[in-house]
């Protein structure tokens, strides 16, 4: 440390105008590799394939996005406060279910399941949250076990058997649209935006940031970080029962498969999106895109006839690419 | 108490587990006035500052600020009262920007829920242009150096109105010119008003920055004196207390000076701190190394291990240079690191586990450990370093200070190694295990393994070296015999810069 460090004169800030420095900043963001990957795939089967940006196409694009999307946007507020949540595909899972025996055998206004089948999956990250937070348990272990209890109640409250029909007009959730969007993706695109805003522009978003990126500092700062945590495993529970029982709708039937295979997708979307699993790091809107951009290759690779069997292989490398474009960004 | 005091605090008393660690302490702060407090380890400093930031509740005394009495039973009272701590660095986020660290929790909000960025942006260039740095806001902090850091901390107090500061070490981890630039810091907030606590172990330091020293002893305030016309030996003496200086009898064990060097170090420069560092240990001496906190005594000793890579020099041991850390313990080099509970020891694995570590491969026949044979190693470094523990199989992480050091060093030396450096090795130890530790040592050097020992604790220096290197600004300024040494106040001026006595060779 023996070059000039006067605070005066040597500052670490550039500061050069123009262009150059927007482009800098847009390669400082995090998303900025995942969007240029999206934008590079969207190119590419739109040349290559005939149908890929058709309006039926680009709709089931988006749906698919939506449900894994909703799943991702809460793992994405674990992975921010420094967690991680396996157990958010079982508890997609068992809130369906839930919210589908709601219906059928309880007789609950079909408008009310969805706020009903979010509270009750709110109720499952809160366990987490409490076990977590509360006895600051290992979250990869707590949500381990809370991941077979989710699945293996389902199968239990099921015996395996979907719960069906779900019926008219709850179908609608599902399966409707406004102004020619899909609904899930019209939900999917407004909770979005109402994370973006609390996390840049709130109180509790900033904290969660601060809890992540640094927990003693954010206890010497006052912030109750135990509540910040529980919330958090809260709201990841929470999106995901508004994933399950949106995909229920669709379905017309509550499938004890639902969630199955969105764990993957949900860190996969949230980790290419550019968010850190030590907490801290992250965004929204990489979350989004990453969810978009799995939802792209899945769709890319039926319609270039590749293999099912392949779109696996695919996306794991996609995964490891996007890891060493992020550490060579690091390095600058 | 006069008109001007800002803060007393009067006749504070703490107990811990009824073991009494400040006995009526008072201690004030006037004005604008930057007031040094000084001590030894467990004199007493951090838990006075501790009450004062309200971590730790008083069991007695007052405290008056502006000469209203106040009870600062938490981190918020305190807050309240005006009263920071400036930390390091380990206080700030480091994912988020310089201003969002400034307000967090308090963020300028508009409507009572919108954070107000603009407007958070704009009052925190407002403290640092105040402050007369070049630091912008939307910077992120985990980019920002060290230095910076502190600033942050500085303008985080002062938008909280902060009048009095309480700063720990903060010089520990700068370099000079961010030193310089601290101090500058330091005089504006004096002249604008602000109070500052300033603790460190840097004498020059102090003497340059503070208005007034206070020096606490035993959990009792000892000394308190204006800067001018005090001088480094009455601060020492206060430190130290008189006739207290001896505890460890120094023994003259004569080594041979006309040996082979065993360790040869050449024009060693580090990518910080260290510019140009040489120096000779020859077998069966202890060598030791002078030199202040973050003056880069722990990089040397991890270079010679084979921990760090040199920007240039030499470091051969027996004619060869290191490759690597296996390579140096394969040729019976042996560390005893500073941390040990974080890098000397697994501390959840028992103590034969922990001392059969880095033997294990003399242990093992076509790839078993060999147990009995393993344990009975386990059980003679037990005996031969009189560890208390309740047998082989107890963890680590149970015993005491002393025993837990004793583990690591017992598990080196249980190789016979050629070179031993030991970094601070009597660091949160009891005196008891002390003096077992320097016995050991002593004796093992007597059997020919070369030494190399660094502490910031002279009296453990004077009593065990046979040589002592003093290592300033980067360079080793002073190489000299023990014997020449008479008193450790010689030694504390020499740290301190300052050249003294006879001495061998001074490396330019």
């Amino acid at each position: 440390m023996m070059q000039d460090t006067d605070f005066n004169s040597a500052t670490p800030v550039q500061r050069d105008g123009g262009a150059r420095a927007l482009l800098l900043r847009f390669f400082r963001w995090e998303a900025s590799g995942i969007l240029i990957a999206l934008a590079i795939l969207f190119a590419a089967l739109a040349i290559a394939t005939d149908n890929f940006l058709s309006a039926y196409n680009m709709s089931v694009v988006a749906r698919q996005a939506a449900f894994v999307g909703l799943v991702a946007l809460g793992q994405t507020l674990v992975l921010l406060v420094g967690g991680i949540d396996l157990s958010v595909g079982a508890c997609a899972g068992l809130s369906a279910i839930v919210g589908s025996i709601a219906l059928t055998q309880w007789g609950l206004h079909p408008f009310l399941i969805i706020p009903f089948t979010m509270g009750f999956g709110f109720a499952l990250g809160a366990l987490n949250g409490a076990l977590v937070a509360g006895l600051r348990l290992n979250p990869f272990i707590v949500t381990l076990a809370t991941w077979e209890i989710f699945a293996g109640m389902t199968l239990v409250i099921t015996q395996g058997y979907p719960i069906r029909p779900l019926g008219e007009p709850f179908t609608w959730f599902g399966q409707g649209d406004v102004f020619g969007v899909p609904l899930p993706v019209a939900i999917f695109a407004v909770v979005s935006l109402v994370l973006v805003w609390t996390l840049a522009q709130t109180r509790f978003g900033r904290n969660i940031f601060a809890v992540g990126g640094n927990r003693d500092a954010a206890v010497l700062a006052g912030i109750r970080v135990k509540r910040v945590e529980f919330l958090a495993y809260g709201l990841a529970g929470m999106l995901s029962a508004l994933a399950g029982i949106l995909y229920a709708s669709r379905m017309d039937a509550g499938q004890p498969s639902v969630g199955e295979g969105w764990l993957m997708g949900a860190i996969t979307a949230a980790i290419l999106g550019g968010t850190s699993l030590r907490g801290g790091q992250g965004s929204v809107v990489g979350t989004v895109l990453g969810a978009l951009l799995l939802a792209v290759l899945a769709n890319g690779t039926v319609l270039m006839n590749v293999s099912g069997f392949w779109q696996r292989v695919i996306v794991g490398g996609v995964v490891l690419v996007a890891v060493l474009v992020d550490l060579l960004r690091r390095r600058d | 108490m006069t008109a001007a005091d800002v803060l007393q605090m009067t006749d504070i008393r703490k107990s811990f587990a009824s073991i009494p660690v400040l006995k009526r302490v008072s201690f004030s702060l006037r004005k604008g006035e930057v007031h040094a407090l000084m001590g030894g380890n467990g004199a007493g400093k951090s838990t006075l500052m501790k009450i004062l930031t309200g971590v730790y509740t008083k069991d007695g005394g007052t405290i008056l600020i502006d000469g209203q009495p106040v009870e600062l039973n938490n981190t918020t009272a305190a807050e309240r009262a005006g009263i920071a701590m400036i930390f390091q660095e380990f206080s700030l986020v480091p994912t988020l920007t310089v201003a969002q660290n400034i307000w967090l929790k308090r963020e300028p909000r508009i409507a009572g829920t919108f954070i107000n960025n603009a407007e958070m942006v704009r009052r925190s260039r407002e403290i640092l242009q105040e402050l007369g740095v070049d630091i912008d806001p939307e910077t992120l902090v985990g980019t920002l150096p060290v230095g910076y850091m502190q600033i942050v901390e500085i303008a985080k107090a002062l938008s909280k109105k902060a009048r009095i500061l309480v700063m720990d070490e903060p010089t520990s981890s700068l370099s000079e010119a961010e030193t310089e630039a601290l101090f500058d810091l330091v005089n504006k907030l004096r002249t604008s008003g602000i109070s500052i606590v300033y603790i460190s172990h840097r004498m020059a330091e102090i003497l340059t920055i503070c208005d007034r020293v206070t020096v606490m002893r035993d959990g009792e305030g000892v000394m308190t004196e204006d800067c001018v016309g005090l001088t480094v030996d009455r601060i020492v003496e206060a430190m130290l207390g008189a006739g207290n200086t001896a505890s460890f009898e120094w023994q003259d064990r004569a080594p041979r000076a006309d040996a082979t060097p065993i360790l040869s170090v050449r024009n060693l420069r580090l990518p910080s701190r260290v510019n140009d560092v040489s120096f000779d240990i020859r077998p069966g001496e202890i060598v030791g190394l002078a030199g202040l906190m973050g003056s880069g005594r722990t990089e040397i000793a991890e270079t010679i291990f084979g921990r760090r890579a040199p920007v240039s020099g030499e470091i051969t041991f027996d004619g060869r240079p290191v490759r690597n850390q296996a390579d140096a313990i394969d040729r019976g080099i042996a560390l005893v690191p500073e941390d040990r509970r974080k890098m000397g020891l697994v501390l959840d694995h028992s103590v034969r586990d922990n001392v059969l570590l880095p033997n294990l491969a003399r242990f093992t026949r076509a790839f078993m450990v060999q147990d009995t044979e393993a344990l009975k190693t386990v059980t003679r470094t037990i005996r031969d370093l009189s560890i208390k523990t309740d047998g082989p199989d107890k963890l680590a992480r149970l015993l005491s200070g002393g025993n837990q050091q004793k583990i690591v060093l017992g598990k080196w030396l249980a190789r016979d190694p050629r070179l031993l450096i030991l970094d601070e090795p009597t660091i949160g130890v009891d005196i008891g295990a002390k003096s077992e530790i320097v016995e050991t040592v002593r004796s093992m050097a007597d059997k020919g393994m070369a030494v190399l020992v660094i502490s910031s604790e002279l009296e453990e220096l004077m009593a065990i070296s046979d040589r002592i290197l003093v290592l300033h600004g980067g360079r080793i300024v002073q190489d000299m015999n023990r014997r020449d040494l008479n008193s450790e106040e010689e030694l504390h001026h020499a740290i301190q810069g300052h050249h003294i006595g006879p001495s061998d060779h001074v490396a330019a």
